[in-house]
């Protein structure tokens, strides 16, 4: 393994060197400015990212006129809470029920959802998981730990315009009681990617 | 184009590796080549469709052996010099020896936050009719064009039914080439799992296809 970690580093040094003559160049010629990138950066690391979905889900959960909203015009409902802008401009919401289980992948590249689920985990946009989401989605799905029975539809959705999905997953039983901060807490990102369900254990 | 990007339905690459508590970016290069890449599209000399293709254009080989920023790297240095942003000998050396045109001004930090937020999208507002309805049931065309598309090989020649119609949108495929937008419906496609893989389950994949990859029945 100390192999792998070395060729690792080396590898990370190379792209290093490899970016920072590309930014110097582009920052020398005032095509790009570094406080902008560190903006861009920031906004990903630190203020976009799933609990943006959660929220959303949560109300939906919670109030049966945000979720007919939602499930009408998702982009209009999830703009409602300030989530906007880039790679969410045309937003779908898909409800998973008793009978559909829904999923999303982009298998010609990584189309997601930013401002519900910020940037996309490695897996996403992985081969292994672009290759088989559409061609064997129980199996996938297994590998998740997730298992149906064959009476439930799986429904796959390749991401190949600019239509962005979010998957609301079901509300577990025994949160009948709960608000909507509290549900929030308990769904995750891949529940909203569609490859885990959300359950009860996940509460903090 | 039939490149590496195209996997729906490949095999051969294993299982799919969650990693936990993945952070949002595994170094800090991957960090500055996203924002370099998000921030020089910013600047308008390309759009979102170029980028795709920038990034898939290149030996299956090496599409699938790069880490994916390398990709975006790979993508927005060629990007850079083609769209005449820098010289090759700029990208070459790493040194400017030429000033940027006076018309490009570099967003700051507040103007990359109003950037980022903006809802302009790829959806057009101009009136364009639908060639098919809701319900319909429609072919894709067999079409294997060596630029970009968003038309994925598993679904060539095969048969759906359109399940929406998203409304009028650019057209990757010329946009891509700097071609123009050409605009047109897009819509969501619903394929069975018994029309795509021959598998008789109770499964189906939606894909998002525009007029010109469809025929009618």
């Amino acid at each position: 393994m100390s192999h792998d970690h070395g060729h690792a580093h080396d590898y990370d040094e190379e792209m290093g060197f490899r970016v920072a003559a590309l930014e110097r160049l582009l920052t020398e010629k005032g095509l790009v400015d570094p406080a902008a990138l560190d903006e861009l950066i920031d906004t990903y690391q630190h203020r976009v990212g799933p609990r943006n979905g959660a929220r959303v889900v949560a109300k939906a959960w919670t109030d049966a006129a945000f979720k007919e909203w939602l499930l009408r015009d998702a982009t209009a409902a999830i703009a409602s809470f300030g989530f906007a802008g880039r790679q969410g401009e045309h937003m779908v919401a898909l409800e998973n029920t008793a009978a559909v289980h829904n999923m999303v992948v982009c298998t010609l590249c990584s189309c997601y959802p930013w401002p519900v689920l910020g940037l996309p985990p490695v897996w996403y946009k992985s081969a292994p998981y672009r290759s088989r989401a559409v061609s064997d989605p129980r199996g996938v799905l297994r590998e998740f730990g997730v298992q149906l029975s064959g009476d439930i539809e799986v429904r796959v959705w390749d991401s190949t315009a600019e239509v962005r999905y979010l998957v609301v997953p079901r509300r577990p039983q025994g949160t009948e009681t709960w608000n909507e901060e509290k549900l929030a807490g308990i769904v995750t990102r891949d529940a909203m990617i569609g490859v885990a369900d959300v359950r009860l254990e996940q509460a903090k | 184009m039939n490149g590496g990007q195209d996997l729906g339905g490949a095999h051969g690459f294993g299982p799919v590796l969650p990693e936990s508590n993945e952070p949002v970016f595994h170094s800090r290069w991957e960090e500055r080549a996203f924002a370099v890449t998000v921030a020089l599209g910013m600047l308008g000399r390309w759009n979102i469709d170029m980028s795709r293709y920038y990034r898939e254009n290149r030996a299956p080989v090496e599409y699938l052996s790069s880490t994916y920023y390398e990709l975006w790297l790979k993508g927005v240095e060629r990007l850079a010099a083609d769209r005449g942003l820098i010289s090759e000998h700029e990208l070459k050396s790493g040194k400017a020896s030429s000033s940027r045109d006076p018309a490009l001004q570099a967003p700051d930090a507040a103007r990359a936050r109003k950037l980022l937020a903006d809802m302009r999208g790829a959806k057009l507002d101009v009136p364009v009719a639908a060639l098919f309805a809701p319900g319909e049931q429609v072919r894709v065309k067999n079409l294997h064009p060596t630029t970009h598309t968003r038309m994925p090989r598993y679904c060539r020649g095969k048969t759906g039914a359109i399940a929406a119609d998203h409304g009028v949108f650019v057209f990757p495929d010329t946009h891509a080439m700097g071609l123009g937008q050409k605009p047109q419906h897009c819509y969501s496609v619903r394929f069975t799992a018994q029309e795509l893989w021959g598998a008789p389950r109770r499964d189906a994949v939606y894909i998002d296809l525009w007029d010109d990859y469809l025929e009618k029945l």
